[in-house]
């Protein structure tokens, strides 16, 4: 058999032959990508009403996922332990705005990722500190069970997570484009200084920017936790994220979506099925040479705002 | 006739450089006023002074009495004291609609829960705000584009629908910062226009920052004239246009007994 016929024929007969197979497949990378756009939509989030690359997006996801895992041990209800751990979050993005973006603010926007940075160790020495370092299993009432829908196997769990996200990104998606306060903070991400003159207050806004992206580590945090146990290597999606941005454009809600999908089902599908040819492990770097890919071609992205430059 | 705003004995200065220095201007209500003065008189600082964009190191701001010297510029604007800026700050992603429509953002009360839970109130209030808005289109004569982002528009709109921008907080005092800078002998004069409109027709006060001369003694009901950061002078048009000290600021040492028209 020549290489063409491996790398390209050889695949496609293996879809072909077992469409159920290949609808799993599928369907696993959906929940995976959904997971990467819950973690990119966070960074989008915050990107757009501040300019601040959060790098600490990844351990709020970890942050949360430990609080809310530490109350249900400590014999919380499943909703009390998620009220607080709301609570928790949106106390969190009032003390970041106090404490880092204030005494920040004007300051170049690599002094702010840096701080960011900084961040991203406190928040995981600091959960460590609270809640031990030790892989918590999240239990949090869905049960992992699986059944059979037109020859595919379903995960439970896995669909409600996929739902719950769903529904996230439309609220999300409303929020943003229909509402007063959403569009006000697509103002703030336009222009500060204008923001500024017509009323908008800035502390506000990223209070609330912080926050929501606060609630979004929770879900994200949730569905990872339940998945595959709260642990601190939950904070290394921050790094999947990252392409999904790439892909996407960094300022955009549907664009994180869209790219955490792409992702989530490509690296899924070239792993299972021309994994073997490589000998595997094509999931790891999938998504990074696609962004590099991207970079080179469409660099705003998918969705990104298309870069006009004025002389 | 009452002053609108008192600006009282105010002083700034950024580093060493002393920007303004102990400036005194009543702004009367229902006037335009104009702010003159060579490049570097410290227009602009006295102009975000207002808005609260700088804070005075010494010196009171007034607005209709209440103190707002030391107000945040979100708080000045929920005052309603519009501005807009030298150098064009628009939201450029997004369109001249929207640009207005935020420009109403302080008189809306809709919140972030409220409008997801009376999503029909909220949608109610967003058609009311829409008819003003659409008056100001109408008004700056914007009408065909509405949907476009301002970010493509061409610099003398985009300064007209930053103005209308301004215009749509429904302001008691609109401040403009050089609004015919960079404009050509039309555009300046359809800008003009406007201003006096608006003056006219909704009896606003209006804190001019213009370095055109001609249009400025054409416009103007008062005008105060700044120099290194002090004030040198203040009165009606022909009164300042003859006046020692300013000839001197704008041409320095002459003989010249008029600052020349134009």
């Amino acid at each position: 058999m020549s290489v063409f016929q491996q790398v390209l024929i050889g695949p496609l007969k293996d879809i072909g032959s077992n469409p159920a197979f290949f609808g799993e497949v599928v369907i696993g990378g959906i929940l995976a990508g959904m997971l990467y756009s819950l973690v990119a939509l966070g960074f989008v989030l915050i990107f757009k009403a501040s300019g601040v690359f959060n790098f600490a997006q990844g351990v709020m996801v970890l942050f949360a996922a430990l609080t809310l895992v530490g109350l249900i041990e400590r014999g919380a209800g499943v909703w009390v332990a998620l009220a607080a751990t709301a609570l928790v979050m949106i106390v969190l993005a009032f003390a970041i705005e106090r404490a880092v973006l204030r005494p920040l603010v004007n300051q170049p926007q690599i002094i702010l990722f840096m701080a960011t940075i900084g961040l991203n160790f406190f928040l995981e020495g600091f959960g460590e500190m609270l809640w031990g370092a030790n892989v918590k299993k999240l239990d949090v009432g869905i049960p992992d069970r699986s059944f059979m829908a037109a020859g595919m196997q379903i995960n439970q769990l896995e669909l409600s997570a996929g739902g719950i996200a769903a529904i996230l990104v439309v609220v999300l998606a409303i929020f943003f484009q229909k509402t007063r306060i959403g569009r006000a903070l697509r103002a703030v991400a336009d222009d500060h200084e204008a923001a500024l003159s017509i009323g908008i207050p800035l502390k506000t806004i990223w209070v609330v920017v912080w926050s929501v992206a606060g609630l979004v580590a929770i879900v994200a945090g949730i569905m990872w936790g339940a998945k595959s146990g709260v642990q601190f290597s939950l904070s290394l999606i921050a790094l999947k994220a990252l392409p999904v941005l790439i892909l996407g454009g960094f300022e955009s809600v549907p664009g994180a979506i869209v790219g955490g999908l792409i992702i989530g089902v490509g690296e899924k599908i070239g792993e299972v099925y021309w994994g073997p040819l490589v000998g595997g492990a094509i999931e790891n770097w999938f998504a990074y040479v696609l962004a590099l890919a991207f970079l080179l071609i469409r660099p705003q992205g998918l969705f990104g705002e298309k870069i006009i430059e004025r002389v | 006739m009452s002053a609108i705003l008192e600006i009282a004995d105010v002083s700034r200065s950024f580093g060493g450089v002393q920007a303004v220095q102990k400036v005194s201007v009543d702004i009367p209500r229902g006037e335009i006023m104009s702010i003159i003065g060579p490049n570097g008189a410290g227009k602009t600082t006295v102009l975000n002074m207002i808005s609260g964009f700088y804070h005075p190191d010494h010196g009171r701001i007034l607005l209709e009495g209440t103190d707002i010297t030391h107000l945040a510029p979100s708080e000045i604007a929920k005052l309603r004291v519009a501005r807009t800026f030298q150098n064009i700050a628009l939201f450029s992603g997004m369109t001249v609609l929207d640009n207005l429509m935020l420009g109403r953002h302080v008189l809306m009360k809709s919140g972030v829960l409220s409008s997801f839970i009376y999503w029909g109130l909220a949608q109610r209030e967003e058609v009311a705000h829409r008819k003003r808005v659409e008056d100001l289109i109408d008004f700056l004569k914007i009408q065909d584009l509405r949907r476009r982002p301002t970010g493509s528009l061409a610099y003398g709109l985009r300064k007209r629908v930053e103005l209308g921008r301004a215009l749509a907080l429904d302001p008691k005092i609109l401040l403009l910062d050089e609004p015919m800078g960079g404009m050509n002998q039309e555009e300046k004069e359809d800008m003009a226009r406007f201003i006096l409109d608006v003056n006219e027709e909704w009896g606003t006060t209006i804190i001019l920052i213009e370095h055109d001369m001609g249009v400025v003694m054409d416009i103007s009901d008062r005008v105060a004239v700044l120099d290194m950061g002090l004030k040198i002078a203040e009165g009606k048009p022909d009164e300042v246009r003859v006046n020692p000290a300013v000839v001197k600021a704008y041409l320095g040492e002459t003989k010249t007994s008029e600052v020349r028209h134009g």
